[in-house]
């Protein structure tokens, strides 16, 4: 028998952006077994509910991560929305969408960047970075904001983007799509990029599902399943269909994330040519008493918030279910039978953000 | 309305056969969760095709062992670790049982001041 050796990785490690600890168990240089610790920087952000008033709870959802914050926000507002049953604004629903694919856009552009890291390309690293940064323009122009928008509100949204503005910047986005198509070839074309993706880390279909995996690794491995088709703020209003890929290696999950930029734009130019005038908010009065279980899709995929409120200013519980948490035992599944090199860019691929996971 | 949820109100003992069903149903689970400070109150929430549906599961108190589902769902394992590092709760025969050190918070059981003693 080939003798074992466990080789710990992280939580401090280049790839890594953020703390997560895995015993890597090897024969020679091949993973046989992974364990997962996380738990490094646990900041029990939910527990904060019982101590601040359930309206300015959103500033705290918008702060659980950097890159989703405003998902993050929107869904706690919808949460508490449902509970009180509260009718937002149908401007404020299409805002809601705009900047919600504006944060995929600059999460997945982070991401293309962080994996071209990884692979040691740096010059496409910043070349995808640089494209983000046109994103973070434009939420900085709309919110003022690039990482903390602020913008979200239980009863609707804080700030309105103008007709001009919103036009302005549907012509920007489709102006960018000639260079996003340059620069995401790469990815797709490349042989020296292929050949770190394709066939690395499959998950198969199946397992994919069983496992509960969600987001980009879910419909890379073939299942249709995107939490927007719930229809939530304006999405009941947008004709897409789930971006997904078949093979369920590296190479689909990079696929997904890089078709669904293309298709953000699409979404966002609908929401624009949908909008209709009117407020962007409703006063809310009374407080929440009862709960509910709210579902979108961030970047990484399936969020859950489940808020239970016994119709004080507090709640009485927020759980924040993200979905790097919910990757974590695809994560797992896909290690085992790879090469040692290849785990950075193995746990690349689920987008970890662990700053979510940690809430 | 954005979606409707089913909840349907469980006894411990018919946990594993309940889950079961709703894996022989085809159902991912997508969350299971905790509330509560003297009686618990934890919910397995499944999936499929966008309808949701919850179990919703009240134990007494944190004494009160909890028989675990990472037999029947492998990812449960993460969610079950969760509850007992931050609530107490006792589940039994984990898959992967971290035994309090899932999360390394420096005050034990810290949503569950109760559970501290």
């Amino acid at each position: 028998m080939t003798k074992r050796t466990i080789i710990p990785f992280g939580p401090q490690h280049p790839v890594l952006p953020e703390p997560i600890h895995l015993d890597l168990v090897l024969e020679d240089e091949t993973v046989v077994e992974a364990i997962p610790s996380i738990g490094f920087i646990h900041r029990g952000l939910e527990k904060l509910v019982e101590k601040k008033d359930f309206l300015d709870f959103v500033y705290v959802a918008e702060r659980i991560c950097g890159i989703c914050s405003f998902i993050h926000g929107m869904t706690y507002c919808i949460a508490i929305e449902e509970i009180m049953k509260i009718k937002i604004p149908e401007r404020a629903e299409y805002l809601r969408v705009v900047w919600s694919e504006l944060s995929r856009m600059h999460s997945h552009l982070l991401w293309l960047g962080l994996m071209a890291d990884s692979l040691g390309f740096e010059s496409l690293f910043m070349h995808s970075w640089r494209m983000r940064e046109k994103i973070l323009d434009i939420i900085e122009d709309t919110t003022g904001g690039r990482v903390i928008f602020g913008s979200a509100k239980i009863g609707g949204v804080r700030k309105d983007i103008d007709d001009a503005t919103l036009k302005a910047i549907v012509k920007n986005l489709k102006s960018y799509r000639k260079e996003l198509k340059e620069i995401t070839d790469v990815f797709i074309k490349d042989p020296s990029v292929m050949h770190r993706l394709v066939g690395v880390g499959t998950l198969k279909k199946e397992d994919a599902y069983e496992l509960g995996v969600v987001g980009p690794v879910l419909r890379a491995s073939g299942w249709q399943s995107d939490t927007r088709k719930l229809g939530y703020a304006a999405y009941k209003n947008i004709n897409f269909e789930p971006v997904t890929e078949k093979a369920g290696d590296s190479y689909a999950r990079c696929s997904v994330r890089i078709k669904e930029l293309f298709q953000s734009i699409d979404i966002i130019d609908q929401a624009v040519s949908k909008i209709p005038a009117g407020p962007i908010e409703i006063k809310v009065t009374g407080t929440p008493d009862g709960e509910f279980f709210a579902r979108t899709e961030q970047p990484r995929g399936e969020v859950i918030y489940h808020a239970k409120a016994y119709g004080t200013r507090f709640l009485q519980r927020l759980r924040v279910r993200t979905p790097t948490f919910a990757n974590i035992p695809g994560l797992l599944k896909m290690l085992p039978g790879s090469n040692l090199a290849d785990v950075p860019v193995l746990v690349l691929t689920i987008d970890p953000c662990i700053s979510c996971t940690e809430r | 309305m954005m979606e409707e949820q089913k909840r349907i109100d469980i006894k411990p003992d018919e946990l594993p056969a309940k889950v079961s069903e709703m894996h022989s149903s085809g159902y991912r689970l997508v969350q299971i969760d905790c509330s509560g400070t003297g009686a618990i109150e934890i919910n397995y929430s499944f999936d499929k095709g966008y309808s949701f549906v919850n179990l919703k599961l009240t134990i007494p108190s944190v004494d009160t062992e909890v028989p675990s589902v990472s037999a029947i769902y492998r990812n449960a394992f993460l969610y079950e670790n969760e509850m007992n590092d931050l609530f107490g709760v006792k589940v039994k025969n984990i898959s992967i049982d971290y035994k309090g050190n899932f999360y390394r918070t420096t005050v034990k059981r810290p949503f569950n001041p109760e559970a501290q003693s």
